[in-house]
């Protein structure tokens, strides 16, 4: 029943054998053959901006395109817990399968088994490469590699550098870059927005860029092109994402014909600091790490309006402990987010808005002594402190579920290429390793073994038949088509001039994903958002208001490219949602749960990824269907108890 | 809460800019910096007026976008914080608050409160990186490095590029930020062999663009990550060392 | 020195740039550099760092001179003799190995160099610092960290350079004092301070000597690098000791002839 659509080109034999067998496999690209090959990049954050730098290294030349002002500004900087590896370091029985067994059954079975079992292997890789890098880890006192446990793990098996860990990882991967700007093997193009991919006779051959200072319209073309452009979060206007992080470019891949997978995949993020008005812009994660000492509590009594401080031990519901007594307060992302949601529902809920739980030190504090859980989390403290003027060493914590992550993007095969032969998608905008739900400290994993290790070795497959063809030029008229329509885009928005902001749009869209398609979804809540976003959609269109031009920087007009296609991959997402009848993972429909409320997956009819092809914009995708097998870690249903 | 901004409004590099004077009412004291300019800036598309362009991005303090020049000092009054991070309880209620873009002439004005920092990017070109091209690594503990060592190193990458210490320095100098990075790779065993090219590298790139040092200090008070002034120090003598050294016998060029 | 103004433009440079260079900004190789390589003291000299280095090196010379300086004159209170003693041993200072003057003459050259490197280095700084901010501020500046000694370094720095034309013309050529005798500082000295706009002008230019030395003492530690933990509290303590005692030892001498506190 395989889909010929979705090849997946896995390889045969033993799951440990399979990515060196692979290797050995594919077709290479001779040393001094590579120059000749030109190779498009847009993102630069972890995945795009290791990839760009090691296609640099191997004398490929390399365009890079990034919206930001610098590639080191890409949102991985913000990661702040660490990095998984399996070099059991701890001697706690951690490896390699052991790594692959906890990411496939932490997806809760939604995920390709050889693609994880490759990043695991290759997280080795990542941290001695790292390093090498000058990345500097924690140390402990005998100069050793430091590591953690982390959410949903029963090993340390975590590396990390204080509370920045994604900042030191991307900007290793942003010097490594920026040495082979220097040396003229990667061309940066700062500022630049892709706004568009160009396929010609079946092919990705470049992308349309706007040049964000002069609005300049302009193409880049190559012999393929790399998306590295990460994640869908912000579709929830509020989430844990940056700014500016969008999925323009993966959306306009798909409209090209790239399959769309798993889109309904969310990862809510439980340690999130709770929204505190209408203003907010958006919220503040803080490591997950928290979790490793912290201890998560509700008042017993609904409504309890005492301060922390006064509540008794015995008046204290410490729910995760009391649910999952063997993974405590470190139970998976979406289990204890559920959880919390669950308290606070039932109107157990803290601080001024009673929307969050309570995050307790004192217990360790008092165990530890002030100084360690200082050195461990100092800088998370003083951030909390900052945003909420409240002193966390002395006042409980109080977090809330917020959206953080994606699982789903556009689908690739063993490759990491898309239904369009060509076009590479790395990292968060890939449908990705993480299955239905990532485990912590796995998202900078997965992007820079995407980006150093997985598609440097397998993108000469693609190129060495191409070997003496020229990549398709500029000024040919499918690239000159592109551009027209990015233009008459662009100028729609412009010339819309209705009455509300492009941040009035994105909040209202927020609100009815996260309402109707966040946390928990049922089928009422997806007809009900299937049916109100076309109509926001056509309300924006006709209704936005961009002020400025759009021959000089103009915000609105970026951010108002950006929602237009939030409007429309939002619908795709209740659509997945609604299709997909069962719960896992970050995806959970009310109408399949287990009598005590936790997710019901369905494998005997869901064990499959779904691709969304677009068929038009008035038409209804057309579902496809990767088959999931697993042969090596078997089929168990999730449980942390 | 109510405040009175008053911000620099320029529409583009080559046109001259002005203070423009706008209040703003039901200011939240939870709200941050950034989202009194969203509120602002809502307001102001209401009313026709094109919104102020500001950067901004992750508003987690680590991204090192955001960038403002608040009532003369560079990310506002609060010590070792972003502008994003900045919030409205640390004025009080009526103030009256004047925001500029960040002067330096490698930093030139894009519009409004946006600034070009692409210097940084050449000044990491030029050496900001130990060369080890992916694959070559041995294994990450093989190298030992005392915790001390990694810790200096960790005050010293901590650094976000934001700018605020060429901003607030009197003489447009970006010593900390080189200095930061210099430190960063030069602490660290990994570091060693190209030690003293980079320092000559990355200091002959920045004093391309940016003025000199002389010790005031208001770099390091302007640091959102609160990056000590002795890195400068430390840059300072490997840079001396490096002018006197003979570097070909270290193993590194000339 | 530094090229800030030729560099600035963003735009790839290079003659070969095609249309895909060209829409590169601030990026890609950077501008060939446009100075040519010079033998190593010079090299070093071109650079901020060096002439931060060239600054503090002649800067310690020029606190040893001050503070020796101060140390020889405060004699004045022990009287006539024991000044003009010193004076007169200061001529013949290194005989019978050197002929007369000749290490006089020697300190003085060290002296007057480094004033010269100070002094050169000091402008080109700051000719370097204005183009890197062409454009000020146009609204107050709110300083945290910069004290008034150190955003005064280059007035204060102006009022000792002549003041030091003066007091050389005052007491070593003697062309600004009608009462000048060679060989007898003693008199000298008071006939100089017994008028008060001359003991007025002394005083300020130390006070200013001391706020320069304030800033100097301490920036010198960092532009030379020595940093260390054991010691780097003692450097704020000894920049402000050292300008205490220059400005107590200096100012003491024209303030106490010039109020009548010490008479001849």
């Amino acid at each position: 029943m395989t889909d010929p659509l979705l090849e997946a080109k896995i390889p045969p034999g033993p799951i440990a054998g399979k990515w060196d067998e692979h290797k050995f496999a594919v077709k290479l690209v001779n040393p001094a053959n590579r120059r000749k090959f030109k190779i498009v990049v847009v993102g630069s954050g972890l995945a795009g901006a290791s990839a760009a730098a090691t296609l640099g290294e191997l004398g490929y030349e390399v365009t890079m395109i990034t919206f930001h002002d610098s590639p080191r500004r890409a949102h991985s900087i913000a990661a702040q817990g660490g990095i998984n590896a399996a070099k059991n370091y701890r001697n706690d029985g951690d490896s390699i399968y052991r790594l692959f067994y906890d990411t496939v059954k932490g997806g809760d079975y939604r995920s390709r088994e050889a693609n994880v079992y490759r990043l695991a292997q290759l997280s080795v890789n990542i941290i001695d490469q790292c390093v090498a890098q000058g990345v500097p880890f924690a140390r402990e006192y005998g100069g050793l590699l430091d590591n953690r446990s982390f959410g949903g793990a029963q090993v340390s098996r975590t590396f990390y550098a204080r509370g920045q860990t994604g900042q030191q990882l991307l900007l290793g991967a942003y010097q490594a870059l920026m040495r082979q700007v220097h040396l003229g093997n990667v061309r940066l193009y700062p500022r630049t927005e892709m706004l568009d991919l160009v396929v010609h006779e079946g092919r990705a051959v470049g992308v349309v860029t706007r040049d964000l200072i002069t609005g300049d319209v302009t193409s880049h073309a190559g012999h393929a092109v790399v998306l590295a452009t990460g994640g869908y979060g912000n579709v929830f206007y509020l989430s844990t994402n940056a700014k500016n992080s969008n999925v323009t470019a993966i959306w306009r891949a798909h409209r090209r014909g790239a399959l769309m997978a798993n889109p309904c995949y969310t990862q809510i993020h439980p340690t999130c600091i709770p929204a505190s008005d209408d203003f907010q812009s958006k919220l503040t994660l803080m490591s997950e790490s928290l979790r490793n000492d912290g201890r998560i509590w509700v008042p017993q009594r609904p409504g309890d309006e005492r301060p922390a401080d006064q509540i008794p031990e015995n008046d204290r519901d410490y729910f995760l402990e009391r649910r999952y007594p063997a993974f405590g307060n470190l139970v998976p992302r979406d289990v204890a987010s559920r959880a919390a949601k669950r308290e606070v529902d039932a109107e157990h809920g803290v601080g001024p808005l009673r929307n969050g739980v309570y995050l307790d030190f004192s217990e360790p504090i008092s165990r530890l002594g002030r100084d360690v859980i200082e050195e461990r989390y100092g800088n998370l403290f003083q951030m909390y402190e900052r945003i909420t003027g409240e002193d966390p060493y002395v006042v409980p914590m109080r977090i809330y579920p917020a959206v953080h992550y994606t699982m789903g993007g556009l689908w690739v095969d063993y490759n990491l290429m898309s239904t369009i032969p060509g076009l590479y998608v790395l990292g968060e905008a890939n449908f990705s390793d993480h299955g239905a739900n990532r485990l912590g400290a796995s998202a900078l994993m997965q992007g820079l073994a995407d980006g150093y290790y997985v598609l440097p070795a397998t993108i000469s497959d693609y190129l060495a038949p191409l070997l003496g063809t020229d990549p398709c030029p500029t000024d040919h008229q499918v690239f000159a088509d592109a551009e027209a329509e990015v233009g008459e885009r662009v100028r729609a928005l412009l010339s819309a001039k209705g009455t509300h902001s492009v941040d009035h749009f994105h909040r209202e869209l927020g609100k009815i994903l996260w309402e109707d398609c966040g946390m928990e979804r049922s089928e009422a809540s997806l007809e009900k958002a299937l049916a109100e976003i076309p109509a926001l959609r056509e309300e924006f269109h006709k209704n936005v208001r961009v002020l400025g031009d759009g021959e000089s920087l103009n915000q609105s007009l970026e951010k108002a490219g950006r929602v237009a296609d939030f409007l429309e991959f939002g619908e795709l997402m209740c659509r997945d949602a609604l299709h997909r009848e069962e719960s896992c993972g970050g995806h959970f429909r009310v109408e399949h749960q287990t009598e005590d409320g936790e997710a019901l997956r369905d494998d005997e009819h869901f064990a499959y990824v779904a691709a969304w092809e677009y068929t038009g914009d008035d038409a209804n995708p057309r579902l496809h269907r990767e088959p999931l097998e697993f042969e090596a870690a078997h089929l168990a249903q999730r449980s942390y108890k | 809460m109510h405040v009175t901004l008053e911000v620099w409004r320029q529409p583009g590099p080559d046109t001259a800019g002005r203070f423009v004077t706008y209040p703003v009412d039901d200011v939240s004291p939870d709200m941050s910096f950034l989202e009194l300019f969203d509120v602002l800036n809502e307001q102001l598309i209401k009313a026709g007026d094109e919104p102020i362009a500001f950067d901004h991005d992750c508003r987690e303090g680590i991204c090192g976008s955001c960038s403002m020049m608040i009532n003369g000092r560079a990310h506002g009054p609060e010590r070792g914080t972003a502008t994003c991070q900045l919030h409205m309880r640390k004025f009080s209620d009526g103030a009256h608050i004047t925001v500029e873009p960040w002067r330096a002439a490698a930093f030139p004005v894009i519009k409004d409160l946006c600034v070009d920092r692409a210097a940084f990017d050449r000044i990491i070109e030029a050496g900001g990186y130990i060369t080890a091209p992916t694959g070559g690594a041995r294994d990450a503990n093989e190298i030992l490095v005392p915790k001390s060592a990694a810790d200096a190193a960790m005050d010293a990458a901590a650094c976000i590029g934001c700018g605020a210490c060429v901003a607030a320095c009197p003489n447009g100098a970006a010593q900390l930020f080189t200095s930061a990075k210099i430190q960063h790779l030069n602490l660290l065993p990994q570091g060693q062999p190209e030690r003293w090219e980079r320092v000559i590298n990355m200091v002959d790139e920045m004093e391309r663009w940016f003025g000199s040092c002389t010790n005031h200090g208001e770099c390091e008070a302007a640091c959102p990550k609160d990056i000590s002034l002795d890195f400068i120090a430390l840059m300072n003598r490997d840079y001396v060392k490096a002018q006197f050294k003979q570097r070909r016998l270290a193993g590194q060029r000339r | 020195m530094t090229r800030l103004d030729e560099t600035l433009s963003t735009e790839d440079q290079r003659e070969d740039a095609d249309a895909a260079d060209r829409l590169l900004r601030s990026t890609g190789p950077p501008v060939p550099p446009t100075k040519r390589a010079v033998p190593f003291p010079l090299q070093f000299w071109r650079s901020g760092i060096g002439k931060k280095w060239a600054m503090a090196v002649s800067g310690i010379v020029l606190l040893g001179y001050v503070f020796a300086h101060m140390v020889g004159n405060l004699k004045v209170f022990l009287g006539r003799h024991q000044i003009n003693t010193y004076g007169a041993w200061l001529r013949t200072l290194g005989e019978p190995a050197f002929p007369r003057t000749v290490v006089l003459w020697g300190l003085r050259t060290a002296v007057i160099a480094a004033f010269f490197i100070h002094i050169v280095a000091a402008y080109q700084l700051t000719r370097m610092n204005r183009r890197a901010r062409p454009v000020r501020y146009q609204s107050k500046r709110d300083y945290v960290a910069a004290n008034y000694a150190s955003r005064t370094m280059r007035w204060t720095g102006v009022i000792i350079g002549l003041f030091v034309i003066f007091h050389l013309m005052d007491l070593t050529w003697g062309t600004a004092n009608p009462h000048f005798v060679r060989g007898d500082p003693y008199d000298n000295l008071f006939y100089s301070f017994d008028q008060v706009p001359v003991a007025v002008a002394y005083i300020v230019a130390n006070i200013a000597l001391g706020i320069h030395i304030f800033h100097g003492a301490w920036s010198m530690f960092q532009s030379l690098g020595w940093n260390n933990p054991r010691y780097n509290r003692w450097r704020r303590w000894f920049a402000s000791a050292f300008a205490g005692v220059i400005i107590v030892g200096n100012v003491s001498m024209p303030l106490l002839i010039t109020t009548g506190a010490v008479t001849r």
